[in-house]
């Protein structure tokens, strides 16, 4: 077991804060799970979790933001109690605190850029005023014209969409931010700079990331990184 | 913001939502008028006669002749005997009479042959009598009495010069220049076929059918030839007291000079409602099968989108959107899409109602309001958002479902 935290900022509080996680999706014999007994990422830290596919990365994500419930243990976010709200209360706390992008298709393509972003807003219950301002800044900083903001998602390149992804999942100035193989679809200069700009916003707002991929080419981006298998015991040791 | 989003949701779709748009328009605007005119027909007809106890005409059946009579619908079968005009206004229970000579027509419109007693007796609604809005009665032979519509779509005023022909086409035997009408009054509007009428005396109707040369002889001396009428088509009848409304039906019937036959407008409009009420529950149970198949079509039309949507909805999860939010969404959209559908065919019904209503005013005695939003047609428009709400249910379910084990990072 390996407990990421750079000495720097230990006094940091804890963003994520998982106690006996064990989550598996069915309960036929052969179906597979995750299990992680202690595993804790303080605020403002940057991780590159990565792992063989089937590790249960993505699942691990889910858990975090709530879009699936563990099947037993907790998980604290922001030294809250989360695995124990309603679904309800997950959603709300997911609107507000923690910010997603994923490997492909994180906007509603028919809608503009600016309503995408504004949905998010939303959702978390921000001011539609101030959404306007703050997604110009953000879209400048990720290098963006604000000229797409009114062009419709669908429009823009994959590069440019990922980009709008981490606007959008930014907007409402999230403490955690969870990333799945964004990189994926794009190609290595994209990728490259996608990567540069994802850190450099996340050091500016000091957002928590956890970034999940299985293309270790990406680690050489973080101080830190995490093997999904070290934090996992194995699944069949807890079935008695 | 959801409006909006279902909004834009729905513009993205467009093709099948323009398509299912369309299917609905139809079928609710089938039964939004279906209803209109069920219930306009009745209060249409009803307010057409007030007052008349008894109508007497030529055996036929009584359909037949309240509807010549009253509506000018149809052809008169016979006439009957002028004599028996005057022996039903001698009948010691008759208070009243209105004569009715038609089978006469000008550009379209019926002529019909009365006395002045019409711009007294005949009542119409809430026993309104006529009025004038111009002129008085005819008072010489050659002068005419026009309705308010046939003043306004003629363009006529008092003092024009009008010529009638015979038949009730727009066609005439002579159109005879020697013999025009001049008007003598405008009848304000009715809402009922009195609009639509050219009112002459009994006389004049004699005179237009009279031979050229006889008519010529009339134009130099008035009092040439005998003008009184050979046959009348109906006579109605008030009596003095409504006590003895059957014992006169009765009389009349049984009459041995002339073959009458004498009926209620009461009786007979009820016959009539109950006629047509099977045909308008027929109308209406076949529009609200056809308003039921198209929702069926908004249905499908949601539910085969959920396919493509799964992304969308992840999404918003994602963003924080919880599942019953989702649900909300997609019956949004089905209530955006039949909320319009419901303004534009209202719109689209008032609008066909103004071209028509003058055709059907003439070919059907209909006179329609263009008030679509009486408190029925409304009670209609609730149930049909109601039942496009139900039958949003399945797409809607199918949304939350989808929204409850979306995954972030499902591959799509």
């Amino acid at each position: 077991m390996k407990l990421i935290s750079s000495e720097l900022n230990s006094h940091q509080p804890l963003a994520i804060n998982v106690k006996g996680l064990y989550h598996r999706y069915s309960k036929t014999e052969d179906a597979t799970g995750i299990s992680i007994p202690r595993w804790t990422l303080r605020r403002g830290e940057r991780i590159f979790l990565y792992g063989e596919s089937g590790s249960g990365k993505t699942t691990l994500l889910n858990l975090l933001a709530g879009v699936l419930n563990p099947t037993k243990g907790e998980i604290q976010l922001l030294e809250q109690e989360f695995s124990s709200l309603t679904s309800r209360g997950k959603d709300k706390f997911r609107a507000k605190h923690i910010g997603v992008v994923f490997q492909q298709f994180n906007l509603i393509s028919y809608l503009s850029v600016m309503k995408n972003i504004q949905v998010a807003a939303y959702f978390a219950g921000n001011a539609k005023s101030q959404v306007e301002q703050s997604a110009s800044e953000l879209l400048l900083k990720l290098k963006l014209s604000p000229d797409v903001l009114q062009r419709p998602a669908g429009s823009l390149s994959v590069g440019q969409q990922q980009r709008v992804a981490i606007a959008r999942a930014l907007i409402n100035e999230p403490e955690i931010l969870l990333v799945d193989e964004p990189t994926s679809a794009l190609d290595a200069c994209a990728r490259d700079a996608f990567m540069e700009i994802l850190i450099e916003i996340c050091q500016l707002t000091s957002t928590s990331l956890v970034f999940v991929s299985h293309d270790m080419y990406l680690q050489r981006f973080f101080d830190a990184s995490v093997d999904m298998s070290s934090l996992q015991e194995p699944v069949e040791s807890l079935e008695c | 913001m959801l409006v909006s989003l279902a909004w834009s949701s729905l513009g993205n779709r467009r093709k099948s939502v323009v398509l299912t748009f369309f299917s609905l328009l139809i079928s609710i605007s089938v039964l939004l008028s279906v209803e209109h005119i069920r219930q306009n027909a009745k209060e249409s007809f009803n307010r057409t006669i007030s007052a008349v106890d008894i109508i007497v005409g030529a055996p036929s059946g009584q359909l037949n002749l309240l509807l010549y009579s009253v509506f000018r619908m149809g052809n008169p079968t016979n006439n009957i005997a002028y004599e028996s005009y005057e022996a039903l206004s001698k009948n010691q229970h008759v208070a009243w009479t209105i004569p009715i000579l038609l089978g006469d027509s000008h550009r379209g419109f019926r002529v019909m042959g009365t006395n002045e007693n019409y711009f007294v007796r005949y009542k119409y609604a809430n026993k309104q009598t006529l009025e004038f809005a111009a002129g008085a009665p005819f008072s010489k032979l050659f002068q005419t009495v026009i309705g308010a519509d046939v003043a306004k779509q003629l363009k006529y005023q008092v003092g024009d010069e009008i010529v009638i022909a015979h038949g009730i086409g727009n066609t005439s035997f002579t159109n005879h220049d020697k013999t025009p009408f001049v008007i003598s009054g405008i009848l304000k509007a009715t809402g009922t076929p009195v609009d639509k009428t050219i009112h002459v005396s009994l006389n004049a109707i004699e005179a237009i059918h009279l031979s050229p040369s006889q008519q010529n002889k009339l134009l130099n001396d008035a009092n040439a030839v005998d003008l009184t009428p050979n046959g009348m088509t109906a006579v109605m009848l008030g009596l003095k007291s409504r006590m003895a409304t059957f014992k006169l039906q009765r009389e009349i019937n049984n009459n041995k000079k002339d073959q009458l036959m004498a009926i209620l407008p009461g009786v007979a409009m009820a016959e009539l409602w109950q006629m047509m009420a099977t045909v308008e529950n027929l109308l209406l149970v076949i529009s609200i099968l056809v308003l039921i198949s198209s929702l069926f079509g908004l249905s499908t039309m949601l539910l085969a989108s959920m396919g493509q949507r799964k992304n969308e909805i992840a999404v918003l999860r994602v963003l924080g959107a919880s599942p019953s939010v989702i649900f909300a969404l997609v019956l949004i959209e089905a209530l955006l899409l039949v909320v319009l559908v419901i303004v534009a065919a209202l719109g689209l019904i008032s609008f066909l109602l103004t071209l028509s209503s003058d055709w059907l005013a003439t070919e059907y005695g209909l006179f329609l309001s263009g008030n679509l939003l009486s408190a029925d047609s409304l009670k209609v428009v609730a149930v049909i958002v109601v039942t496009s709400v139900i039958t949003s249910l399945l797409p809607a379910i199918e949304a939350y479902r989808n929204a409850l084990d979306v995954g972030l990072s499902k591959k799509h």
